[in-house]
């Protein structure tokens, strides 16, 4: 079968390759639903540094996928089950160090095709069962297992006060991550701190929203969710380092282009734990599957999701990143292509 | 149920390479009526796939399709192929009720064995169209102007081009209209209509149009075929 694979070849500019697919041993899938990272529209929009894109395209983006299992040569998996699709390729095995940091991982849609392809196929334990969350939700799954991840190590570093949490950021993962911390610790204080009012008037489930720029001297966390990344990043860990009571623990989520400034001596006078949380591994994906299945959880998701028209040329793959750029959460599509 | 129907009928002449009719030429690593019908087999709304074959190929397509099929094997069936195209589409259409009895609810989607970058959102779409339209015809639009001449040496006509379009395929039908309309004709025009969709539109049945691709072509020359083993990274073979 000659597949198509849709890779970004420069900025702005996709090219089709065609592959001629070998039936080995992978399960073969046809992808449905997809949802656009802020790490696509980095590429998309050639905010990358040009020795990044040089090395890294062509490349087919996305990494935020569900599917539809079309043959299993194991017969595990049966044709028609939907599954969510994980992007980690497994480096090194390590019984410590986690599947997404290990050496020699991989990751499909930086380096490696993503899964703008028409058809798409894993090993087995690179895709996990959705059943009873709807496509246009599940899509997003690795974008919660993200927030899933960062949870499940805050849990096993942070000391055990957690009255009070601060999440910095208003974007997507920030919302998420606000959100399965209620779900994790319904007794601790979640605490979103943002600068667009309009925004942070979607966290409602939040016990408390503050701009940043009217943070009171006197504001107190216990530990800190850091979701904002680029040059939010500094102006946050700025913050949350004034803000935090000591050692506290600091996760640190936003990606920044740029080298950012660190406060040290703060960090060392209150003893802080500096947590960096990156992807996520097929636990996450358990983890964040059974948080998905909640239909509370799903109406919340349902907010931030803006479904553009489904996908079914290259011109439409152009529209739904342009749309991307004018939606302040979550842009997914289904995928006709 | 909804069919495919994948024509190899073909005997080569026009490929003038080797003796091997040009579908069963490898692409990549792979003959290319293996390509076509692995999309098909990808495909899970289609229940049974017929694939048309001239006589003399059956023993070799089966053998090809032991080879290298391993998904959905049980439904691929072969067909010996007739005299003409449409003769190889009747020939499928009558293993379909043979094996599935005679239905309004039976659709075929016939499709070149040569025509292997075929996509699956065109496989869809010439589903969907089906289903609702009982007859559709996959193209693109022209983008050479087209030049109509009657002797081959002086233009007739030039007709708009932003009405033209070229014919590709797949070309789908409701099992039983196509089955009438063939049936309507004389001998005289089934040799003429080599076009399946033609038959429907000389008995004014509608068809409808289904976006194809620039890149589902159809590989019938030695540079279609060079142009096709260049795109997917294949060595050709004169």
């Amino acid at each position: 079968m000659i597949n198509y694979v849709y890779q970004l070849v420069a900025p702005g500019t996709f090219s089709v390759k065609y592959e001629e697919a070998q039936f080995g041993d992978q399960v073969i899938i046809k992808p449905r639903y997809m949802s656009i990272c802020h790490a696509d529209q980095r590429y998309y929009t050639g905010q990358r540094e040009r020795s990044i894109l040089d090395r890294k395209l062509p490349m087919a983006l996305i990494h935020e996928c569900c599917g539809e299992v079309l043959f299993d040569p194991a017969g595990k998996l049966k044709s028609g089950e939907e599954v969510v699709l994980i992007p980690n390729v497994p480096g090194e095995h390590s019984d410590i160090i986690l599947e997404n940091y290990a050496k020699g991982s991989g990751f499909l849609s930086s380096g490696r095709d993503g899964f703008l392809r028409e058809f798409i196929s894993l090993p087995k334990d690179r895709l996990v069962r959705h059943d009873g969350i709807p496509q246009k939700l599940a899509s997003i799954t690795e974008f919660v297992s993200v927030a899933a991840h960062s949870i499940r190590r805050f849990d096993s570093i942070s000391h055990g006060i957690r009255n009070r949490i601060g999440v910095w950021g208003d974007g997507s993962l920030s919302f998420i991550v606000a959100n399965l911390l209620k779900q994790a610790y319904p007794g601790s204080e979640v605490i979103v701190i943002g600068k667009n009012p309009g925004k942070l008037s979607y966290f409602t489930f939040a016990d408390g929203t503050v701009l940043r720029e009217e943070l009171p001297a006197s504001f107190e966390i216990d530990h800190a969710f850091e979701c904002c990344g680029g040059d939010g990043s500094y102006y946050a860990i700025e913050d949350i380092i004034k803000h935090i009571n000591p050692q506290g623990t600091v996760m640190l989520m936003g990606v920044s282009e740029n080298r950012v400034a660190v406060n040290t001596r703060d960090v060392l006078e209150k003893g802080l734990a500096v947590i960096g949380s990156s992807r996520s591994g097929r636990a996450d994906f358990e983890q964040a599957v059974s948080w998905m299945k909640n239909e509370r959880f799903q109406r919340r998701l349902d907010m931030i999701i803006f479904e553009d028209e489904k996908v079914s040329s290259v011109e439409d793959i152009h529209r739904v990143f342009r749309m991307d750029r004018n939606t302040p959460f979550k842009t997914v599509f289904e995928w006709g292509l | 149920m909804v069919f495919g129907g994948i024509l190899a009928g073909g005997i080569g002449s026009r490929m003038n390479m080797a003796d091997m009719p040009k579908q069963f030429l490898n692409l990549g690593d792979k003959p290319m009526v293996i390509h076509t019908l692995e999309k098909f087999l990808l495909c899970p709304k289609i229940e049974q796939i017929y694939i048309g074959v001239h006589p003399n190929w059956v023993v070799h397509m089966e053998d090809l399709v032991d080879k290298y099929i391993h998904i959905r094997k049980e439904c691929v069936h072969i067909v010996s192929g007739g005299g003409d195209r449409n003769a190889t589409i009747m020939n499928i259409v009558d293993a379909v009720e043979r094996d599935y009895g005679e239905s309004e609810e039976h659709y075929i989607i016939t499709h070149d064995s040569v025509r292997p970058f075929v996509t699956s959102r065109i496989i869809n779409d010439n589903i969907d169209a089906v289903l609702s339209h009982n007859i559709c015809d996959t193209v693109i639009a022209a983008t050479d102007t087209i030049v109509v001449s009657e002797d081959g040496n002086m233009i007739a006509d030039i007709p708009v081009r932003s009405k033209m379009y070229q014919g590709q395929t797949p070309q789908s039908f409701q099992v039983n209209l196509l089955k009438r309309l063939y049936e309507a004709l004389g001998e005289e025009e089934k040799a003429v209509l080599t076009d399946a969709c033609k038959i429907a539109v000389v008995q004014n049945e509608p068809v409808y149009l289904v976006k194809g691709e620039p890149s589902n072509l159809k590989i019938t020359t030695v540079s279609d075929y060079k142009v096709a083993q260049a795109m997917v990274g294949g060595k050709v073979v004169d």
